[in-house]
């Protein structure tokens, strides 16, 4: 069976600054896989390279098979267009550092926004779907409430579950807890930790090693671009190799 | 505690001032410019009174028809000159944020060229350009001549609507880039395209910050279009003057008219505190419960 996301030989620039450097990475299905490593080092570039918010300088990207941004043609890849662009990235689904919950609309419209949107799936259908999404991250009864009224807490839980009323292959994460305040992070961590149960392959940039070593299957260590150490979370953050691993750990655990 | 008293070192005998009443200032400067303008009202208001303003006519035309006709005139422009501009203002907006250096320059001249010339002469443009184009028309398709097309209404129209699109062009942008990033980011995720984003997303956040300079420009609107009685179009001050070139009474109709343009700039700005409110709500702020769809209910 093939990989949910293959990337190979990924490079990306900002300017000068080379984000990534001839990343390469196999992610299987069902994985859960933590990419850990110092503000910089381009695990979040990685992230939003997989679902095309950054535009890869060099390299290819496969997610189920499908080579994502482009189009073979004998030997070049052509960029493909805003429409194809916005269907390929249905098959992930993304939740933000900062939740980037809408606004200006309630709760239940966040949620049914994308599948009645842009799926164009009726109302009567979602909004069963989006209620059930509320009830397992515990917040139905904030359904009519706006994002401002929330805790941010409450607002990455409707965040992911807006996410997921999408029906992604794969769901991403951008230091999902990082904007949190402390009290805040369990409630968010258990919405994830019981959706891992549930099988879904996850990429989950994270400062949170506890969470690493309990939901991971695979731990990444990222240092300037690189990957510079990938294994079980027992080996990356209990036994790691590399001194730049090493160094990483020591510093977020002292 | 005892050393906060011994930071005080007035004589005990002066703190009996402590319970002494306080007397507020007086503010003489205040109470002067009160009596000199309450002074120059009443010298105003007793010239009006004793001037030779004849009442019984400002009455008498304040809902003749030619007055009324006018003021659906003026109504009437004021929409269709707004409802154009918003549209410009919109297409221009997005067109100088793109990426498409040939789109972005042609919407930048726009904006030069109609913010840089009187509103007055581009209605006298438009109005005049059967001179320079005396037929309008696609070759082979269809063709007019340029007086039946352009009337007092169609160049008032064309002058008040296309000014108008360069300045809410402005104003436009400024609301689109007011929308954070993270919105863009997070359409994006779910699959939207730009065109969609721009319309579930973007312009619905950028609204809140367009309202309030649309809503004056609204009452700016119904003013800027009595430019239009130059060129003859029939709108409410172009009709007072009408009436007084018959009667001689000049300075009635012309209250009349001023009197019916206080009314519809009164109204409209009661209705845009209103729209500021309502978007503001909608914006999430606390208190306020929207009513959920309603197949929401049976769930």
């Amino acid at each position: 069976m093939s990989s949910m996301v293959v990337a190979v030989d990924l490079n990306k620039f900002f300017g000068d600054f080379q984000a990534l450097d001839k990343v390469s990475l196999e992610i299987e299905h069902g994985e859960v896989l933590c990419i850990i490593g110092p503000s910089g080092s381009g695990k979040s570039t990685l992230l939003r390279c997989i679902n095309q918010l950054e535009r890869i300088d060099s390299g290819a990207i496969w997610i189920d098979d499908e080579l994502i941004g482009f189009r073979q043609e004998g030997d070049k890849l052509y960029q493909l267009n805003d429409t194809e662009i916005a269907r390929q990235r249905l098959s992930s689904g993304m939740v933000f550092q900062r939740f980037n919950l809408f606004a200006h609309m309630t709760v239940l419209e966040n949620i049914i926004e994308g599948p009645v949107i842009v799926q164009r799936r009726t109302k009567s259908a979602v909004i069963p779907e989006a209620m059930a999404l509320l009830e397992k991250v515990g917040l139905t009864d904030k359904k009519n409430a706006y994002p401002s009224e929330l805790s941010g807490g409450q607002q990455q839980r409707i965040a992911i579950a807006r996410a997921l009323a999408m029906k992604p292959k794969l769901m991403l994460f951008d230091e999902p807890t990082s904007a949190l305040d402390p009290e805040l992070v369990s409630d968010v961590l258990n919405v994830m930790r019981d959706l891992a149960t549930s099988g879904m392959t996850m990429v989950v940039v994270t400062h949170e090693l506890g969470f690493a070593r309990e939901v991971a299957n695979r731990v990444v260590f990222m240092d300037r671009g690189k990957i510079i150490e990938s294994g079980t979370p027992q080996e990356i953050l209990s036994n790691p190799k590399e001194k730049r691993t090493q160094d990483f750990i020591a510093a977020v655990l002292a | 505690m005892a050393n906060v008293d011994s930071t005080i070192s007035i004589p005990p005998a002066k703190y009996s001032i402590a319970h002494l009443h306080h007397q507020p200032r007086r503010h003489y400067g205040r109470w002067l410019a009160a009596s000199l303008i309450i002074l120059a009202l009443a010298l105003i208001v007793k010239a009006f009174a004793q001037g030779q303003i004849a009442w019984p006519v400002v009455a008498q035309f304040f809902t003749a028809p030619a007055i009324l006709s006018g003021l659906w005139n003026t109504i009437l422009m004021t929409i269709c000159a707004m409802a154009l501009g918003l549209f410009l203002g919109v297409v221009f907006a997005i067109m100088i944020m793109s990426p498409n250096p040939v789109l972005k320059y042609v919407a930048v001249f726009y904006i030069w060229f109609f913010r840089g010339t009187p509103l007055l002469l581009q209605l006298l443009l438009w109005f005049n350009l059967a001179l320079i184009f005396p037929t309008l028309g696609i070759p082979g398709l269809f063709e007019m001549r340029t007086v039946d097309f352009m009337t007092p209404f169609m160049a008032t129209l064309l002058g008040l609507g296309i000014n108008q699109g360069a300045y809410t062009a402005e104003v436009v942008r400024g609301g689109i880039l007011s929308v954070d990033n993270g919105q863009i980011e997070a359409a994006k995720v779910i699959g939207m395209t730009r065109l969609t984003m721009l319309r579930r997303i973007i312009l619905p956040q950028a609204m809140r910050v367009i309202i309030p300079p649309v809503g004056n420009e609204v009452i700016s609107m119904v003013k800027l279009t009595s430019v239009a009685s130059v060129i003859g179009y029939a709108e409410i001050l172009r009709n007072a003057q009408s009436v007084y070139y018959a009667n001689n009474r000049v300075m009635e109709l012309l209250i009349v008219s001023a009197i019916w343009y206080l009314v519809v700039v009164t109204i409209l700005s009661i209705g845009q505190h209103l729209l500021e409110k309502h978007y503001a709500k909608s914006q999430g702020r606390r208190d306020v419960k929207r009513v959920t769809p309603t197949e929401a209910e049976g769930v």
